[in-house]
C-alpha cells in the first residue's frame, strides 16, 4: 500500500510515462520521471535533424490522443495548438492518378463512383465497430477466470456492446475483427488506389501485411477515435512537452537524461532503481513506460520472475518493421498528377493491395521491401516554425523495414536510403535535387534512440493474442506485475500505442485505486 | 547456455536404444519381455517379479536406471537458477550431497520429482523421471548457466537392499559403509570414475552407481561377482514399483499428471497436494509456484495426498474411494499387496478436507477370479508412516553381511 506523499518514479518520459506522472501528481503522488534522453516525450518529439529543420521524429500524425486526457489535463492551455485538423488522405501513383479521401468522400482522378457509393457505409460500419474497442480503451482491462464483480461485469459489458449492435452489426463485427483487410476491402471496394491506402490503416505500424489476420483488428484500433488525423502545432514534441507542463503544474518531478540501469528488488518487493551514473533512489512504487522486454529483461532481469511469466514476456513480439524518413527541402515536394493545395494532405505511396502485400512480402523473410509503403506529411505546409521561410520538410514512414534484418542494419541502410528515394522520385522527380539533407531512422536507430524492444511503435505488436486482458501478457495486464510495487504505463500495455496517452492514464488509475483512492 | 546436439542420436530412425547394460540384461531376461522407458529398452521383469523384489527386500537388488533423465547444471548461476526452479532450497544440498525435488509451473503445479546432486562446488546433476529440457531452457532465461542434457553419457545402475554395502563393499569399494543416506562418493573404477550416491527409489538401504557407459558392462560384471554370495539379483520395473509403493514415493504419471502432459487445469497437482509440503521452503524469496502455492496454502488446498491401510488381500488398482456415507471422495492411484508389510496398501488421492490420519474410509475392489469378477467393499484407515521404513535405510554404517 502506498501512502500519499510517498515517492513514486516513473522510468521513462514518453507521453504516457507524462500522463502517469500527470495523474499521479493531481491526486497527490509525489512523482519523479525518470527520462533517459534529454528531452521528454519518447517516441513522440520533435527534433532537429538539420540546422533549421525540425520534424516529428517518430509519431508524426496526432489521431488517438484520448479527448479526456486532452480535457483533464488542460493540454490547450498547457500550450497544445494544432496546426492542422482533419487532414484527407490522399493516394498517390506514379501515374499521376490520385484519390483523395475526406471523410465519407472520395475524389480526384481514381475515384470511382462504386466506390463512392460504397464509402459511407464501409465506414459507419467500421467506425462502429472501432467504437467497441474504443469504449474498452479507458479502462483496466478485465481479468478472465476470476468471480471479482468488476472484472464480471466489464466482461457483461463488452458482451452487451457487442449484442446491442444488433443481429446485422454483430455477425459482421464477429466475421471480419479477426481477419484481414486484403479480404475485406476486396468486399467492399473496386479501385486499387483506395483499397491500397485503406489497407494501411490496417499494417503501419504493424508486422502484417495485407492478407495477414488480425490486420481488420488493428484497423479498428487505429480508427478507435475517429480516424481525424492531425498535426500538432511545434510536431509531436509539442504534446509531449504539454503533457509534461501539466505535470508539472501539479507537482511531478521530471528529469531527463537520467537513464535507469537496473530496477532493485527486495525479495519480492521492488524497492528502487539504480541510474547508469550509480546512484540509488528508493520507492516502493515504480512504474516503467519503457517496453515491457525493457522492463522485465533488462531493468529488472527475467531471474526476478517465475519462469512461465519471463517466458510469456520473452516470447512477446516485437519485431519493429517501421522506418522513418526525414527530408529537408529547398522548396515543397510536387507529386506527379496531384494539385499543389493536395501536398498538405496525408499522403499514402499504396497503389494497391498487390503493392502492400509485395512491400510486406519481403519482411517475413528478413529483408526490407523493394517498394516500401509510405505515408507522408509535409508538416511545414501547415506550420512554419519547423522550416526556414520557404523551405520545407517532408516526414514519411515507411514499411517494411524489419528490425532484425538478415545482414543488420548498419550496412543495409544506405542502400534501403537509396529504394526509398527512388520511390519517392517516381512521384516526384525532382525530389533529389531539392533534398538538402535527408535522414533515415531504422528500427535499430529507434531501438538506441527511443529505448524500445525491436524499435516497435506497439512496444509489443498489435493483435489479439496480445491484447486487452493478454497485453503485454497474462499476469501483468492490469498494469501491475508479478513483482510488489513494479507497474507498467507504456504503450506495450493496454490499449496500446501511438499517441493516446490511455495507457498511462490507465495504470495511473490503477495505482490510486490500490492504494485506496 | 549451452545444451547438447541431438543430432547424432539419430531419433527418427532409431526411436528406442538398448541401454549400455543391454548385453547382459538380454542374458539373464528370461522371460523375453521388453518394456520402453522413454529413450531405451527397459526390463519389466526378468524371472519372476515378486522374487526380484524379495532380493531387494531381503538380498540386493540391481535396476538399470540409465533411461532417467540427467542434466549437468553448472556456471556461475547454477545455484539461483536451481533455487528459482525448486521449491526447496538447493543451498543446503552441499557438496557431495544429493537432495530430493519438485519443481512447479508458475501455478504452483508439479511438473516432476527428481534428485539434485550436488557434483562439485556450483556444479549440479538433476535427475527426473520426465524429460525436461524444454522447462530448463525456458528457465535459463536471465541466468549464466550451462545446461547439459547427460541422459546418454551416463550409465546408471540401482543397487538397492540389505547386503548392497557388503556387496560393494567386496567389490573394493573402500570406506563405502561410511557414505551416510544423500551422500555422494566417488570411486576410482578400472580407469574411469565410478560415483556412487546412497539414494535409492526404494525406501530401504541402497546405493545408485555411476559411470561412463564405456564401462558400464564391466561395472555389471564386477557387480554381479561380488554380490554373488550376497544373492544378488537383477530386478525390473515391477518389482521396484512394488517396492516404491511400500515406501510411499510417487510416481510421475501414475500418481499425480506433470503439469505439462495436463490438458485439463484441475488434474494437475501441487506439491502441498502430494504431500510434499516439507519440499517447499517459503522462506525463498522466489521460485516458480511461490506466490500460487502460498495462495493455496492460505485457501487451502483441493486434494490430500494418503496412504492407506485396506482389510482383506485383494490389491484395490483403480478403485474409488468413499466415505461411510458412501459418497465418493477420491481415488487410489498406487495399490498392492505389500508382502514385506503383510498389509494391502495403497497411495490415494482424497478430495479435502478427506484423508487426515486415522480416517476411515471405504475402497470399492473389483477382483476376478478365473475370469468371474467380484466386487467388495472394503474398509480402510488413513495410516502416516510408509508401509516400509526399516532403520537400516539410515543406518550408518550399514550390517555388514
Ligand atoms: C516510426 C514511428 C512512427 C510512428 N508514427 C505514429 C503516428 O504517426 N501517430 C501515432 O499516434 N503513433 C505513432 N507511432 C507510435 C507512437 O509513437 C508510440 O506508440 C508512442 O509514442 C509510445 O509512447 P510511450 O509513452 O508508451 O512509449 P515511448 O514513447 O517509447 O516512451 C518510452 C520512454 O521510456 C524511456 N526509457 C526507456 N528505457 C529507459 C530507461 N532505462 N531509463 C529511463 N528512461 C527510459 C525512453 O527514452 C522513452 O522516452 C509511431 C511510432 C514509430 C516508431
Amino acid at each position: 500500500m502506498i501512502n500519499r506523499g510517498e515517492k513514486m518514479i516513473i522510468i521513462g518520459g514518453g507521453h504516457n510515462g507524462l500522463v502517469c506522472a500527470a495523474f499521479l501528481a493531481r491526486a497527490g503522488y509525489a512523482v519523479t520521471v525518470l527520462e533517459a534522453a534529454s528531452q521528454v516525450g519518447g517516441a513522440a518529439v520533435t527534433h532537429e535533424f538539420a540546422p533549421g529543420f525540425k520534424v516529428s521524429q517518430g509519431a508524426h500524425l496526432l489521431y488517438l490522443l484520448d479527448e479526456g486526457i486532452r480535457k483533464d489535463l488542460a493540454l490547450d492551455s498547457h500550450g497544445l495548438k494544432m496546426a492542422g485538423t482533419g487532414l484527407a488522405t490522399t493516394s498517390i501513383s506514379a501515374g499521376g492518378d490520385y484519390l483523395r479521401i475526406n471523410g465519407d468522400q472520395l475524389d480526384g482522378p481514381g475515384a470511382e463512383p462504386d466506390d463512392q457509393a460504397a464509402m459511407p457505409e464501409y465506414l459507419r460500419m467500421m467506425n462502429r465497430f472501432a467504437g467497441v474497442l474504443q469504449r474498452l480503451h479507458n479502462r483496466t482491462p478485465m481479468r478472465l477466470g476470476t468471480t471479482d464483480r468488476g472484472d464480471l461485469k466489464a466482461l457483461a459489458r463488452l458482451g452487451w456492446d457487442i449484442r446491442r449492435m444488433g443481429k446485422r452489426d454483430m455477425r459482421e463485427f464477429l466475421r471480419i475483427t479477426g481477419i484481414n483487410v486484403y479480404d475485406v476491402l476486396q468486399e467492399n471496394f473496386n479501385s486499387e488506389l483506395l483499397k491500397g491506402a485503406l489497407s494501411l490503416e490496417g499494417v503501419l505500424g504493424t508486422f502484417l501485411g495485407t492478407r495477414s489476420n488480425n490486420s481488420v483488428f488493428c484497423a479498428l484500433q487505429r480508427m478507435s477515435n475517429g480516424a481525424r488525423y492531425d498535426l500538432p502545432a511545434g510536431g509531436m514534441g509539442a504534446v509531449s512537452e504539454a503533457i509534461a507542463a501539466a505535470a508539472r503544474s501539479h507537482g511531478a518531478e521530471i528529469r531527463t537524461s537520467a537513464r535507469v540501469r537496473r530496477i532493485l528488488t527486495e525479495g519480492e518487493e521492488a524497492c528502487g532503481v539504480e541510474l547508469e551514473d550509480g546512484s540509488v533512489i528508493e520507492a516502493r512504487c515504480i512504474i516503467s513506460n519503457a517496453d515491457p522486454k525493457t522492463t522485465f529483461n533488462r531493468l529488472l532481469g527475467a531471474q526476478h520472475l517465475e519462469a512461465g511469466f519471463a517466458h510469456r514476456v520473452r516470447n512477446i513480439r516485437s519485431n519493429g518493421c517501421v522506418a522513418k524518413l526525414h527530408l529537408a527541402l529547398s522548396e515543397p515536394p510536387r507529386f506527379t498528377g496531384l494539385p499543389d493545395e493536395f501536398t498538405g494532405d496525408r499522403l499514402v505511396i499504396a497503389p494497391s493491395l498487390q503493392y502492400v502485400e509485395h512491400a510486406f512480402n519481403h519482411a517475413k523473410y528478413r529483408e526490407y521491401s523493394k517498394d516500401p509503403v509510405m505515408e507522408i506529411t509535409v508538416p511545414s505546409l501547415h506550420d512554419d516554425s519547423l522550416a526556414p521561410a520557404g523551405q520545407h520538410v517532408l516526414s514519411a514512414v515507411v514499411q517494411w523495414a524489419p528490425h532484425n534484418l538478415k545482414q543488420g542494419w548498419s550496412e543495409a541502410k544506405v542502400a534501403f536510403t537509396g529504394r526509398v528515394m527512388d520511390v519517392l522520385a517516381k512521384h516526384d522527380p525532382e525530389i533529389r535535387g531539392k533534398t538538402l539533407y535527408s535522414e533515415l531512422l531504422t528500427p535499430a536507430d529507434m531501438e538506441s534512440g527511443f529505448g524500445m524492444t525491436g524499435g516497435h511503435w506497439h512496444h509489443a505488436e498489435m493483435a489479439m493474442d496480445q491484447f486487452l486482458m493478454m497485453r503485454p501478457v497474462y499476469g501483468a495486464a492490469q498494469y501491475r506485475t508479478p513483482v510488489n510495487g513494479l507497474w507498467l504505463c507504456g504503450a506495450g500495455c493496454h490499449p496500446g500505442g501511438g499517441v493516446m496517452g490511455s495507457a498511462g492514464r490507465n495504470a495511473a488509475n490503477a495505482i490510486i485505486e490500490s492504494a485506496g483512492g | 547456455m549451452r545444451t547438447v546436439h541431438f543430432e547424432h542420436r539419430d531419433h527418427w530412425r532409431n526411436k528406442v536404444y538398448p541401454s549400455p547394460f543391454h548385453s547382459r540384461q538380454k542374458e539373464l531376461n528370461v522371460l523375453r519381455t521388453w518394456s520402453r522407458w522413454y529413450d531405451y529398452l527397459s526390463v519389466p521383469a526378468y524371472f519372476d517379479a515378486t522374487l526380484e523384489y524379495f532380493a531387494a527386500r531381503n538380498a540386493c537388488a540391481v535396476f538399470d536406471l540409465t533411461p532417467m533423465t540427467k542434466h549437468v547444471i553448472s556456471g556461475p548461476d547454477a545455484l539461483p537458477f536451481l533455487n528459482r526452479l525448486v521449491t526447496r532450497d538447493v543451498a543446503k544440498i552441499k557438496p557431495g550431497r544429493v537432495g530430493y525435488c519438485v519443481w512447479c509451473t508458475d501455478e504452483g503445479q508439479v511438473i516432476d520429482d527428481g534428485t539434485i546432486f550436488h557434483l562439485e562446488p556450483g556444479r549440479y546433476r538433476l535427475c527426473s523421471q520426465e524429460h525436461q529440457i524444454d522447462w530448463l531452457m525456458i528457465n535459463a532465461n536471465g541466468f549464466d548457466v550451462d545446461i547439459v542434457e547427460d541422459t546418454h553419457d551416463v550409465a546408471g545402475l540401482a543397487l538397492q537392499g540389505p547386503t548392497a554395502c557388503a556387496t560393494l563393499k567386496r567389490m573394493g569399494l573402500a570406506g563405502i559403509e561410511n557414505l551416510t543416506p544423500f551422500g555422494l562418493a566417488h570411486f576410482d573404477f578400472s580407469g574411469t570414475q565410478l560415483m556412487v550416491s546412497r539414494t535409492g527409489y526404494t525406501g530401504d538401504l541402497g546405493y545408485e552407481l555411476w559411470i561412463d557407459p564405456d564401462h558400464a558392462e564391466l561395472l555389471w560384471d564386477r557387480l554381479f561377482e561380488a554380490g554373488e554370495l550376497h544373492n544378488i539379483r537383477p530386478m525390473g520395473s515391477d518389482a521396484l514399483d512394488m517396492t516404491r509403493i511400500e515406501a510411499g514415493f510417487i510416481l510421475a504419471g501414475v500418481d499425480f499428471m506433470p503439469a505439462m502432459h495436463t490438458v485439463r487445469p484441475t488434474h494437475t497437482r501441487s506439491p502441498l497436494e502430494l504431500g510434499l509440503s516439507w519440499l517447499v521452503d517459503f522462506n525463498k524469496p522466489l521460485f516458480n509456484g511461490r506466490r500460487a502455492l502460498l495462495e493455496e496454502k492460505a485457501r487451502g488446498s483441493r486434494y490430500r495426498f494418503v496412504k492407506l491401510d485396506i482389510e482383506g488381500n485383494k490389491p484395490a488398482n483403480n478403485a474409488y474411494v468413499f466415505d461411510r456415507r458412501e459418497k465418493n471422495i477420491g481415488w487410489i492411484t498406487s495399490a498392492m499387496w505389500s508382502p514385506s508389510a503383510k498389509k494391502n496398501i495403497a497411495l490415494a488421492t482424497l478430495d479435502m478436507p478427506h484423508g487426515k490420519i486415522g480416517d476411515e474410509v471405504l475402497v470399492e475392489i473389483y477382483y476376478q477370479r478365473e475370469l468371474k469378477w467380484s466386487r467388495v467393499m472394503a474398509n480402510a484407515r488413513v495410516v502416516k508412516d510408509p508401509f516400509w521404513d526399516p532403520p537400516r535405510r539410515r543406518l550408518t554404517p550399514p550390517a555388514d553381511f
